[in-house]
């Protein structure tokens, strides 16, 4: 669904946002001079312009410059922000309070964090209207009919709910509600969709569509994800290392785009098909019928929740099966089952066609080093104060190598996964989130594991990075020959790496095959949900 | 909710019960007390007229029973100098001991929380730097040294002593030993509000409330304070709940007329039913305070009140 309302010259007569030759300086000691350099662009009354870019390019710092929100660290070195017509005042400035959330108003990615802990959500909607001077009596219909307008089930008890009792999808509408509450001219959206799933993405993006038009309210939407941009731009503007590299309406640059940084975003959008391995490998990895359930509570009030139910599946050598599903919906407790961090309450997990369900001590260790996992976060997964050599070779030093072949075998999977020489010898701040996964990667197979676990492995990267660290798992794959476990709820991440694909929810599985099957012909609902609400190009149905 | 009511009153009733046992269980084994009592060469005979007089030549688990049940009857025994009940000699000293503790307290959190949270808004400073360095100098010092150079002070420059049961009487006596407790404990409590503060600005709902157009003194308000006092709630509570004991080496420096100097004669004197009062009202009101901390949370933290 590309829309393309009148975007380009003929409307510049309408311009509600106009950003011309913002420059942005850097702290002295940062890697480069300028966080956004020599940036222009315009944004008509009720278009949606696109930002697009990976994170570190300076996206983010200009949606601040224009809030006036940024940090006193940076400064605007040049450059003239105007809104309809009338120049905006300097960073930071008190004026900016009776701008802000009147005429203009931002969303950010995490909407939960956004709202204030321990305020009702309707207090925080009243609060928007009481600084900006609306009468008291107003109030309460004004909310009322602004909670429906974002499609909330029961707007009089989200009115009296507090933050935590939310859903991430809900939270995002309260913030979105807060954010057109006094219909401003220009609404900011920082990502608002990166930290959902992609039913409730496909939701808030509709809806955001839908609320402009209403409202006929400009959008500058901010994202790495060109599968998003496909969905709601007007135009188009893309930025790298603070530079707007290439700029049009959305048909041009989504059709032909013309600069090779685009192209390689693009690529790494576009869900790439993977062919099935021979898938006649004997099972390395399996589970049988797995139950679990995790209490909660106290000792006088207990609940359950029932993370696993039922759920069997084989891994055979060199095969990669993806475990698809939303948050919540077990992946990960079926990983920790399968790790054994979690006992099953029942069912039967074999390794090599041996029992392991409830080996403990010295087993249990050996059955870890063959079983090895690689997490979403590669911030925390590292420890900030051990060198890089270190962490990857204390793996195998921990289950009997001696330590000089541990150093060498660390050496030799540091270039395998595609890092430096240098890089050794070095602590875990000085990489980028990319390079920290491929130092997580090279841990795990340090002990040279038969089967790798990847949960949610290339959830926080970067769309670029993504693609590229996808490859390394594949290359490593091909070399090493261990079988894997690929958990995500990102489903081009899952059909580009599977042959196999579980498809879970509520705990349960909901369908399983190989990757053509289940996303070429997905045989139940949830499946074809999934896949109707993954943004992605040219619509076709393949995966 | 009412479950976790319930709970927390359950648990605080058994950390009672365990307090009471342990007090009993180590003055028991902490020597003989009907010796000490005893003139210092008495014969045995004599020493065993004080035990039986003292109900100590019955087995243990009797006395541990009478002990009990003593406590519930809200007979808590006698001072064996005084002949008073170990009640009275206590209620006697407690007021004392509250008003001094209550104005250094007082003291502490007027003083340690706006420090703290001045330190908190001006960052990286010299004003933050200061503050800092003040409240960890107040933190660090023992609290004797502080006392006994207010009271050289005193003495030396005002010719006046600043201490003792005469000063207990006016509110002007009670501000060098108040002055002693409350500036130790402004120290964290300064450094307690300056961390909290600090934490909850930077979170992302501050700057979301920003850019809603909330002005900086309301933002401050309405969304800062409110969640940055959670943490310092538990350092009130657990201060008040260390209102009594925490006097103790103040009380001595100062000659002040309260239960510390009680609680420090009764163990020179191994005065056991003093003792073992003293010790249980200070665990109950630990475990109080910290009761009313639990129940304020859920007044303070909706999160709280959803499990």
């Amino acid at each position: 669904m590309m829309t393309n309302r009148g975007a380009g010259p003929e409307r510049a007569g309408a311009n509600i946002l106009s950003v011309d030759n913002l420059t942005v300086a850097l702290p002295e000691a940062g890697d480069r001079e300028f966080a956004v350099s020599g940036v222009s662009f315009r944004i008509a009354a009720g278009e949606t312009l696109c930002l697009v870019g990976e994170s570190g390019s300076g996206k983010t710092v200009i949606a601040d410059a224009i809030m006036g929100m940024l940090p006193p660290q940076l400064s605007v070195d040049s450059g003239i922000v105007r809104l309809e017509g009338e120049k905006l005042p300097p960073q930071r400035a008190a004026a900016f309070n009776a701008i802000r959330g009147r005429r203009m108003a931002i969303i950010f990615q995490d909407a939960v964090a956004s709202l204030d802990p321990v305020q009702r959500v309707g207090r925080q909607l009243e609060e928007i209207l009481a600084v900006h001077a609306v009468p008291r009596r107003e109030w309460r219909g004004r909310i009322m009919d602004m909670l429906e307008a974002v499609r909330l089930p029961d707007p009089k008890n989200t009115f009296r709910a507090y933050p935590h009792q939310l859903s991430g999808g809900q939270a995002q509408r309260i913030v979105i509600a807060g954010a057109l509450l006094l219909n401003p001219v220009l609404l900011i959206a920082d990502e608002p969709t990166t930290a959902v799933d992609v039913t409730t993405q496909a939701e808030i993006l509709k809806l955001i569509s839908a609320l402009q038009r209403e409202r006929d309210a400009s959008v500058l939407f901010i994202t790495h994800d060109f599968g998003v941009v496909s969905e709601i731009a007007d135009r188009i503007c893309v930025m790298k290392d603070g530079e707007l590299v290439e700029f049009g309406t959305a048909d041009a640059i989504l059709g032909s785009p013309r600069h090779a940084y685009t192209r390689k975003l693009l690529a790494a959008a576009v869900h790439s098909g993977k062919s099935t391995a021979g898938a006649d490998g004997k099972p390395v990895l399996e589970a049988d019928r797995l139950e679990l359930s995790y209490r909660l509570g106290n000792m006088l009030e207990r609940r359950y929740v029932h993370a696993v139910r039922d759920i069997s599946l084989e891994l055979r050598e060199g095969q990669t099966l993806g475990i698809v599903g939303e948050s919540g919906s077990g992946k990960s407790s079926v990983a920790r089952c399968l790790l054994r961090l979690e006992k099953p309450d029942s069912g039967i997990i074999r390794f090599r066609g041996k029992d392991v369900t409830s080996i403990a001590g010295r087993e249990l260790r050996e059955l870890r080093a063959r079983i090895q996992i690689v997490l979403q976060d590669p911030f925390s997964a590292l420890n900030p104060r051990q060198k890089i050599r270190s962490a990857v070779a204390e793996g195998p030093i921990i289950h009997g190598h001696r330590r000089n072949d541990a150093l060498r075998r660390a050496d030799r999977l540091l270039r395998l996964t595609g890092l430096s020489e240098q890089a050794a010898d070095r602590y875990p701040h000085e990489f980028s989130g990319g390079q920290r996964q491929r130092i997580c990667i090279a841990r795990a197979l340090a002990v040279d594991p038969e089967v790798l676990i990847a949960d949610e492995a290339v959830s926080a990267l970067d769309v670029s990075i993504r693609a590229q660290i996808l490859d390394l798992f594949r290359d490593l794959q091909r070399e090493l020959g261990f079988a894997m476990l690929f958990i995500t709820h990102d489903l081009s991440v899952a059909a580009a790496i599977s042959d196999d694909i579980l498809v879970i929810k509520d705990g349960a599985v909901v369908e399983a095959g190989p990757v053509q099957d289940v996303f070429g012909r997905p045989r139940s609902a949830y499946t074809r949900e999934l896949l109707a609400a993954a943004p992605r190009f040219g619509g076709t149905a393949q995966a | 909710m009412t479950a976790f009511i319930a709970f927390k009153i359950f648990r605080a009733v058994v950390t009672l019960l365990v307090t009471v046992t342990l007090v009993f269980v180590f003055i028991r084994f902490s020597g003989d007390p009907a010796a000490a009592l005893a003139p210092p060469d008495a014969p045995q005979e004599i020493i065993d007229q004080y035990a039986k007089a003292m109900g100590l030549d019955k087995p243990l688990w009797q006395q541990y029973a009478g002990y009990l049940g003593g406590i519930f009857r809200g007979d808590f025994g006698y001072s064996i100098h005084t002949g008073k009940s170990a009640l009275t000699l206590f209620a006697e000293r407690l007021p004392a001991t509250l008003r001094l503790g209550g104005t250094a307290l007082l003291i502490a959190i007027l003083l340690g929380i706006p420090l703290g949270s001045v330190a908190a808004l001006n960052r990286r400073t010299l004003l933050d730097r200061c503050v800092m360095a003040f409240s960890v100098f107040a933190f660090a010092m023992p609290n004797f040294l502080f006392g006994l150079i207010m009271i050289l002070t005193g003495a030396l420059v005002f010719n006046t002593y600043l201490g003792g049961s005469s000063g207990a009487g006016s509110w002007a006596g009670v501000l060098p030993p108040a002055l002693t407790l409350g500036l130790a404990a402004m120290g964290s409590f300064a450094r307690f509000a300056r961390s909290s503060l600090l934490e909850t600005i930077n979170k992302p709902f501050m700057r979301a409330a920003e850019a809603r157009g909330v002005p900086f003194l309301r933002r401050l308000v309405r969304h800062a304070a409110p969640n940055a006092a959670i943490p310092l709630v538990t350092l009130i509570g657990l201060s008040l709940g260390g209102l009594i004991a925490g006097s103790v080496v103040t009380e001595q420096v100062f000659a002040w007329p309260g239960v510390g100097q009680l609680l420090v004669r009764s163990v020179a004197t191994r005065d056991i039913a003093t003792v073992q009062f003293i010790v249980l009202a200070v665990a109950f009101t630990m475990v109080l305070a910290n009761l009313m901390v639990d129940l304020l949370y859920l007044v303070i933290d909706p999160r709280i009140r959803a499990k």
